[in-house]
């Protein structure tokens, strides 16, 4: 019960915030990746069906963990189309659900936040002799808070969920207590499942900690982007 | 500005770049790349299924009880390998290896592990070790269920009372023994007193400790737990003379190469053979949990025991396939 003698092995808690973050960074940075051309092109154009596409992707933005760890499961399982690159319990098919998970908040926020650029701003830039290149650059430069926060809450929801990441890494563990694919998480539920609250709790202060410090770098970035 | 835009380019790429080598690793045979580091770093006298990793789909109650990570480590030394236990419950251990997806499943409720026998998924099964089951439930017992000899009468009357019981609803090992348990007591449950939890043993003792409530745990599971709750043993199991359907024995098999020829079938051998051997069976049996035994090797025996093999019942001479 003391809170003084913690039950971890030395380098567990250090493993597994390595493979929290390893997996929600590269997730979210491949997501990001992956949403803000989506956001640009859906911000610079119209074309029918876009509101349809849109709520999509805001009804994406709510899209249960588990339900996409089945589905990611379903496909790296040896039996899924995927099964041949063994990818079951690994960081990547981890990597994969919370892609899948992070992508619709990134994309929806980005795309308001692009959406939001004042009219102005974007005919200033044509006017100036901007290509469609420039232009769009322009209109990113602008929205850039807008895209911070979009990647936050990517980075927000890959690195606090824990159903798919549960069901498609399996919270494995050495058996000397070092990290493979147990996230701070997963290390939470099975002391909760154990009813090892205080220890959980302390997991659960560690994760907090962890997407604070992630935030104010983030913040701190983007402030000094503008003084340059 | 530009150099701005330039790192910022620079360290998607970097990103990107990192991801890419990652999946590459993985992607192709991960074990022959693992094979080599460990090659180097290990040394020249490694057998030679040195760095290769083998899944072992398992039971809460082995995990959670700090039993393997207490004996993986000798394996691993061995053989020069890791294995990575998950811990899952038995129903989906057993789905998760008849998918493929593990090699090698030590689980805890036989029925389950025949019919994967019989589907063709498991072969060379092992009896490893027991512990038992025991009922347990607030110190002031309101069903007075205390001290009964038979596991099926004390379920009857929690039944018949209405005390609060609280089962583990998840298809695991456990879960499998409660309702059998209630089959064979002939009682239907449900109503407002009787809750699945979905969840594991850890969590269903300590919903049954806020509710003041009964459930089935596994000995292992509810001592290494005990100093956290105020459940106490109501009805013992056959560890401490208990009636023999509370019996909770753990087998152990690997998955049929014959149906996913991706199994590390001769690694899964390896491990059977490590895990019965009398060394690891003392290990077993010198594992404590606050000064306490939670599991009793039984896979070191003088005499024949030829039921461990197949499913129960079965026989070369009747008709069964």
């Amino acid at each position: 019960m003391a809170v003084v003698d913690l039950p971890f092995r030395e380098g567990y808690v250090s493993s597994i915030i390595y493979v929290s973050l390893y997996v929600s960074v590269i997730a979210v940075t491949l997501s990001t990746l992956f949403s803000l051309p989506i956001a640009v092109v859906m911000g610079f154009s119209d074309f029918p069906g876009k509101q349809f596409v849109k709520s999509v992707i805001n009804t994406g933005m709510g899209f249960p963990s588990v339900v996409v760890g089945l589905l990611v499961l379903f496909t790296v399982s040896n039996q899924g189309p995927l099964g041949d690159l063994e990818l079951i319990f690994t960081k990547e098919a981890m990597i994969m659900s919370q892609f899948v998970l992070a992508t619709p908040p990134i994309t929806a926020i980005s795309l308001a936040a692009i959406s939001g650029v004042d009219e102005n701003v974007r005919d200033a830039a044509h006017v100036l002799g901007g290509t469609r290149l420039d232009v769009a650059l322009v209109v990113l430069k602008e929205s850039r808070y807008g895209i911070a926060t979009a990647v936050l809450a990517g980075f927000g929801r890959a690195i606090s969920e824990v159903g798919s990441v549960l069901i498609v890494g399996g919270n494995i563990t050495s058996a000397r207590g070092i990290s493979k694919t147990r996230t701070l998480t997963t290390a939470i539920q099975l002391e909760a499942r154990q009813g090892q609250y205080e220890t959980a709790m302390i997991l659960g202060a560690v994760l907090v900690t962890l997407v604070l410090t992630v935030n104010a770098i983030v913040v701190r970035l983007g402030d000094q982007g503008v003084q340059r | 500005m530009p150099i701005q835009r330039r790192e910022f380019i620079a360290a998607i790429g970097t990103g990107a770049l990192a991801t890419t080598a990652g999946c590459a690793q993985s992607g192709e045979s991960s074990g022959q790349t693992e094979a080599e580091t460990e090659m180097e770093s290990g040394g020249g006298g490694q057998p030679g299924v040195a760095g290769e990793t083998l899944t072992l789909t398992t039971t809460t109650s082995t995990y959670d009880t700090g039993l393997l990570d207490e004996i993986h480590p000798d394996f691993e030394d061995m053989y020069g390998v890791s294995v990575d236990a998950v811990a899952q419950g038995t129903g989906a251990a057993l789905e998760s290896a008849r998918n493929g997806d593990s090699d090698i499943v030590m689980v805890h409720a036989r029925g389950l592990e025949d019919e994967f026998m019989r589907n063709g998924y498991g072969v060379n099964r092992r009896d490893l070790m027991f512990n038992d089951f025991v009922i347990v439930g607030p110190e002031d017992d309101p069903a007075g269920i205390q001290g009964m000899g038979s596991a099926t009468e004390a379920l009857t009357t929690i039944a018949e009372s209405e005390a609060q019981f609280v089962s583990r609803g998840d298809n695991s090992g456990t879960h499998t023994k409660e309702l059998n348990l209630w089959e064979a007591a002939g009682t239907e449950p449900g109503g407002d007193w009787y809750q699945e939890t979905g969840t594991g043993m850890g969590e269903a003792l300590n919903v049954a400790n806020q509710q003041g409530a009964y459930t089935l745990s596994d000995r292992g599971t509810y001592i290494s737990q005990r100093s956290e709750i105020d459940l106490v043993i109501l009805v013992q199991g056959p560890i401490e003379d208990g009636p023999e359907i509370l019996a909770n024995p753990y087998g152990i098999m690997a998955v049929n190469p014959g149906v996913h020829d991706n199994a590390n079938y001769d690694l899964a051998m390896a491990y059977i053979g490590w895990i019965t051997s009398p060394g690891t069976q003392d290990a077993i049996a010198n594992y404590q949990v606050n000064g306490e035994q939670l599991f009793f090797p039984e896979a070191v025996s003088e005499n024949p025991d030829f039921q461990q093999y197949v499913p129960e019942g079965w026989s070369s001479d009747s008709s069964d396939e």
